[in-house]
């Protein structure tokens, strides 16, 4: 029983990891329909920056991603500006094949850099902290901080989507482009600011992500699997059921890998395939689509 | 000085031309009004003003300035606001979120604001927080109207206001017109519905297979001729 009780909590504490993960992609797909593959290689790329700020300047990893955070929202920002709103236009293919080729350019990249050697983000006690609830389980400090992250990621991505005048020119020119350029609204600059702020998310996954786990230049794509699968459960309605697909995914992963340990993704490629079957748009579906 | 004119002004979609050199005028101040069958070029000519098409500098001249080539962005920002065909409000948005994003890339002094949009449309203001697609044809024109009218613009242009509205509230929506003009915004109304836009515009132009077929004021033009331009002879 107690053991059912400890898989539950952990798998939705490891959905608050799948939840940063896949607030990014949505944000993206959200506001200008791009399905980005690179976005697992993205955040494998934010943790290596991470990772060498934090050795380079001596700094905690939770300090040095604080310093990486406006370098990589500007690194998003010139990204989108500068290659992927010339790829944007009727076809969805050209936005595809030009995130794919960056994923593969930055898979390669950081083999170059980096070797295929594991790496992880260390950051001293705080790693193996862990309160105690007693009976036998125990919650870890950084899974706890990951999953109070996400909601705190996503709480303030509704501020910006749902209450302020940014959020506004998200939504109107998600909703309708030739219309939203009557408004006045300059759609470059608007995805430019979208991929700058979803970059700015995908350093926080990054953080989580090496404090968690080891990570290689070839971690991207499942990560990039994960957070499509949970956008994918949840639904494109909202950054909350984006949270709802990642607790999802991290509680078939985890009971899955209470039965046996073999099973942990295979369960969770499962849950995805049976929400699939049964709500094809997601828990939280878009009212219009 | 006339505050709009189009200069040989042509459209092309792909390889059709959809606009053969129409030459318009109006000042500040009037109201004309474009009428024509389907497919006469009266939506493309809306939107070469606006910047949805771009063409040639000077085909289109605003306030002195060649416009042709612009953007649409920075053609609302010199103050020309469409109400597009359609209404096209943005669903994600509620009603009172879209008339807020039509003045938030334009924040010029004007006559318009939220309260004096409210008090022109009354009912938008008991919708304000209602989902569009849950308010009637009617009331989505209003907050399209509304909507553009939140830039302050000195030239509002309006595609097909009264299509596939009950008779009752296109009145309704006529009778804003009056009061938007009588705060010296000037109009250029694209309408099938040739008696309404008799009645409010100083000037007509009609439209044929992308030429003009007939120009003059309302009072002058008798039927036939009317009937003669619009459906050729």
């Amino acid at each position: 029983m107690t053991s059912w009780l400890d898989a539950l909590i952990q798998g939705v504490l490891l959905g608050g990891l799948y939840a940063l993960f896949a607030a990014g992609l949505s944000l993206i797909f959200g506001v200008m329909r791009l399905v980005n593959l690179a976005h697992g290689d993205l955040i494998v790329l934010a943790a290596f920056v991470i990772l060498v700020v934090a050795e380079k300047l001596g700094l905690d990893p939770f300090a040095a991603a604080l310093l990486a955070l406006p370098v990589l929202f500007a690194a998003g920002f010139a990204l989108q500006y500068v290659l992927l709103n010339r790829t944007l236009g009727r076809d969805l293919l050209p936005p595809l094949l030009v995130t794919f080729g960056l994923s593969i350019i930055i898979q390669n990249g950081l083999l170059q850099l980096f070797s295929a050697d594991s790496q992880r983000l260390r950051s001293g006690a705080i790693e193996t902290a862990s309160i105690a609830l007693g009976g036998g389980i125990a919650i870890g400090v950084v899974p706890l901080l990951t999953l109070l992250g996400a909601v705190l990621v996503i709480v303030i991505l509704n501020l910006i989507f749902y209450r302020t005048r940014l959020g506004r020119a998200f939504r109107a020119t998600s909703d309708d482009l030739d219309v939203a350029q009557l408004m006045g609204i300059d759609i470059r600059g608007v995805f430019a600011t979208a991929m700058g702020v979803a970059f700015t998310v995908i350093a926080i996954s990054a953080l989580y992500l090496g404090l968690r786990a080891n990570f290689d230049p070839t971690s991207g794509p499942a990560r990039l699997l994960y957070a499509f699968e949970a956008v994918i459960i949840g639904g494109l309605g909202s950054f909350w059921g984006t949270l709802a697909g990642g607790i999802v995914l991290g509680l078939a992963q985890t009971i899955g890998a209470r039965i046996d340990p073999e099973w942990q993704i295979l369960s969770g490629h499962l849950a995805f395939l049976v929400v699939l079957v049964l709500r094809p748009r997601g828990l939280f579906p878009r009212a219009q689509d | 000085m006339a505050l709009l004119e189009t200069r040989n002004l042509r459209a092309f979609y792909g390889d059709f031309q959809a606009l053969h050199g129409i030459d318009t005028r109006l000042d500040a101040g009037e109201t004309i009004a474009i009428i024509g069958a389907n497919g006469a070029g009266k939506s493309t000519y809306l939107k070469a003003i606006a910047g949805l098409i771009q063409g040639s500098a000077d085909s289109v001249v605003f306030d002195g300035r060649p416009i042709g080539a612009q953007p649409a962005a920075a053609v609302m920002k010199l103050g020309i606001a469409l109400v597009p065909e359609g209404r096209r409000l943005f669903p994600s948005l509620t009603i009172e979120e879209n008339l807020l994003v039509g003045g938030d890339n334009r924040r010029m002094p004007g006559p318009w604001s939220l309260q004096r949009v409210y008090a022109l449309f009354p009912i938008l203001k008991d919708r304000r927080s209602a989902a569009t697609p849950t308010l009637s044809g009617g009331q989505q024109q209003m907050a399209a109207i509304g909507r553009a009218l939140m830039s302050n613009p000195r030239l509002l242009l309006c595609d097909e206001i009264s299509l596939g509205l009950a008779p009752i509230i296109i009145a309704d929506i006529y009778a804003a017109l009056p009061r938007i003009k009588a705060e010296g915004t000037s109009v250029v109304l694209v309408e099938q519905d040739i008696a309404q836009a008799m009645k409010v515009a100083d000037r007509v132009y009609c439209f044929q297979e992308g030429r003009l077929s007939l120009t003059g004021c309302p009072r002058e033009l008798t039927r036939e001729q009317i009937h003669r331009a619009y459906f050729g002879a």
